[in-house]
């Protein structure tokens, strides 16, 4: 689509919403949001820059093949669950540790390193269906 | 438990307390391990010349621990883990018994054997759309369901092996391919979808998914809930999977498009996942609906076994009378599911296991020898017994092991499910399996005179390319199985007639999964 309107507002939109993903990943910690909704709302953000500026712009822009993102993703996912195996507690239990940083103290687990890896998995084959499909428009 | 500082709780009325035993960790290493390598193949789709390297070691270490995990259930008895501490029903089970854990070592053998083959059979091209990746997932869903003891897992797991496999199909986007591809896609995601909302069924009356839960309250049902219907619903299903009479016409419409060692996971491991559901459903489950049921389940085997061994009879080319062969193999599958009872349940698990490494070996076969002949039809093949004998001569053994004669694997579970189906006076089902045999035993007599003893037929185009050790070491080492366990079949009759006797009384299996009783 070749509108200046789009074209000069989709980057703020799409670093506005590239944030607001990552927001909802981490709220989804212990309210609405998590991984796939955030990974959503990621894959969104770039399909909407794809509209914009063309799916070259955004491949170039996410540097590595959606693919490879949602490997890493499911990579992630699944070495969380096998983070329980040092603790001596069954597949996929969640494990927690309290580490202070700058003296706010900041509960991270193995849930979250999963959901991460769901947030990357989404945004790699959301955004891959999205630009394989934007790529064939413009053929 | 979201900051360290709140009162402690008591966790032991949700959580496992004791420590799992690192040996625990067998039933879900394969899974994870295939699903890792998948992930990371794809994170290197690109980088072709690694696919092989990672992959190949993968599906070795896959059969390892799938060999561990075996050896762990035979001197152990069925072990379980619930993933996430939480104590089952409500935590996810995995669940390994005999059963699932000889299917589970026999599929990722085949696997292995599938893998190395496919190092040549696989082109630059076939790898960029990802044939390993798949394969590992593919491996992984097919692990998944041998292994799982939640029914809704089970069916998550069909959806990743279904995923992955529409993923193998399409590979190299051929017209035919699309075309087979579509019947498949429609067809699997209607029965996984019936599968479904069986799921939801038996959900809304037992108010469980665990399978051992399920299996030690379905007698408290009995006559209070509609649990033909259900039962119904789920062999409509898994009939649907197995390519059982008659939701069968998806199989030959699409096994024969994909590239060959592609058709042969398909032929030895996919049909299979269905029947292992259709047997954990039916006979650990609900055994007193298998019984009333057990009429329909015989006419339908014994005219999967009939009309896949004619099918098989009136194909020339050589792939789909493969199909054609998986169909008649699904049929003495179901023949003993039908007649039940340890004898025949243990027939059915012992067919099983043969096939699903007689299939992928007569698909690789018949790879070799389409790569030999240069054709995959019988009308232009021929003299392939002169120009290679070793493909010949595994060409016999494998011919006579998909028929059932002597003195290869083949044999046996026909012997075991014979003996079954006259011990309770089924003469009609027996009949059909000879009857079956004896029509494959034509088919693949038939392929023997015209592609193998006669010459050449003239003025055909042959273009042959040149055999390497990756093409015949994979078809060497599943014929020296079929040979081994042709000739000495104590152990796997003796596995397979423990798995029948498990899988019938799953008192074993129910204790793994609630070692104290557990929560009523």
């Amino acid at each position: 689509m070749n509108t200046v309107i789009l074209r000069t507002v989709a980057p703020p939109i799409t670093a506005l919403m590239l944030v607001f993903s990552v927001f909802v990943l981490l709220r989804g910690h212990n309210e609405p949001g998590g991984g796939f909704i955030g990974g959503l709302i990621a894959a969104s953000a770039l399909a909407i820059y794809g509209i914009a500026h063309g799916v070259a712009a955004v491949r170039l822009a996410i540097r590595f093949h959606p693919m490879a993102i949602a490997g890493f993703g499911l990579l992630l996912a699944t070495l969380s669950g096998f983070v329980s195996i040092f603790a001596g507690v069954p597949f996929m239990t969640g494990l927690w540790i309290y580490p202070s940083l700058f003296g706010v103290e900041v509960p991270l687990a193995t849930v979250i390193s999963f959901d991460i890896g769901v947030y990357f998995v989404v945004v790699g084959a959301i955004a891959g269906i999205a630009l394989t499909l934007e790529g064939r428009e413009e053929d | 438990m979201a900051a360290p500082t709140t009162a402690p709780i008591d966790l032991s009325a949700a959580y496992l307390m004791a420590p799992t035993a690192l040996a625990d960790w067998l039933v879900i290493a394969p899974i994870g391990l295939m699903i890792l390598l998948g992930a990371v193949l794809m994170m290197v789709r690109h980088r072709l010349h690694l696919h092989g390297w990672i992959a190949i070691p993968g599906l070795a270490a896959l059969v390892l621990l799938d060999g561990m995990l075996l050896w762990r259930v035979v001197h152990h008895g069925p072990f379980t883990m619930t993933a996430g501490r939480w104590l089952p029903p409500f935590g996810i089970s995995f669940t390994a018994d005999l059963f699932g854990a000889l299917m589970a070592f026999v599929a990722a053998v085949v696997a292995l054997a599938a893998g190395i083959y496919a190092l040549r059979d696989i082109d630059a091209s076939g790898r960029r759309y990802g044939f390993f990746p798949f394969l590992m997932l593919l491996m992984a869903g097919v692990t998944g369901a041998f292994l799982t003891g939640d029914i809704f897992n089970l069916y998550v797991w069909f959806e990743v092996l279904l995923i992955s496999s529409f993923g193998l199909l399409i590979l190299g986007s051929e017209r035919e391919q699309v075309d087979g591809a579509l019947k498949y896609a429609i067809l699997n995601l209607l029965g996984t979808t019936l599968f479904l909302i069986a799921v939801g069924y038996l959900y809304a009356i037992f108010g469980t998914l665990n399978m051992a839960d399920i299996a030690r309250q379905a007698g408290d049902y009995h006559g209070t809930a509609p649990l033909m219907t259900l039962t119904a619903l789920f062999v409509l299903a898994f009939a649907m999977k197995a390519a059982a009479f008659p939701v069968n016409f998806w199989l030959p419409a699409s096994y024969h498009t994909p590239r060959i060692v592609v058709s042969a996971l398909f032929g030895g491991l996919l049909t299979k996942v269905g029947v292992y559901a259709l047997m954990r459903v039916m006979v650990m489950l609900f055994p007193l609906q298998r019984e009333d049921l057990s009429l329909v389940i015989a006419v339908s085997a014994a005219l999967s076994m009939v009309l896949g061994a004619l099918g098989a009879l009136a194909q020339s080319d050589l792939r789909r009378m493969a199909g054609f062969a998986v169909i008649a193999g699904i049929g003495n599958v179901m023949a003993g599911v039908a007649i039940g009872g340890p004898t025949g349940v243990s027939g059915a698990i012992l067919y099983a296991l043969h096939s699903i490494v007689t299939m992928t070996a007569l698909y690789l076969l018949i790879g070799e020898a389409a790569r030999v002949g240069g054709s995959w039809s019988l009308q232009t093949l021929g003299g392939i017994y002169r120009k290679a004998p070793w493909v010949a001569a595994s060409a016999f053994v494998i011919f006579f092991a998909t028929a059932g004669l002597p003195p290869f694997s083949g044999l046996w579970p026909k012997i075991v499910l014979l003996k079954a189906a006259l011990d309770i006076g089924a003469w009609w089902l027996s009949a059909s399996i000879l009857f079956s045999a004896f029509i494959l035993t034509l088919a693949l007599g038939r392929v023997f005179l015209l592609a193998f003893w006669r010459p050449q037929p003239a003025g055909a185009a042959v273009t042959v390319t040149t055999g390497t050790v990756e093409r015949s070491a994979p078809l060497v080492g599943l014929v020296a199985i079929i040979v081994f366990f042709g000739l000495f079949p104590e152990l796997p009759v003796r596995l397979s007639q423990e798995a029948a006797i498990g899988l019938a009384d799953p008192t074993a299996y129910i204790q793994s999964v609630f070692p104290t009783g557990g929560a009523e």
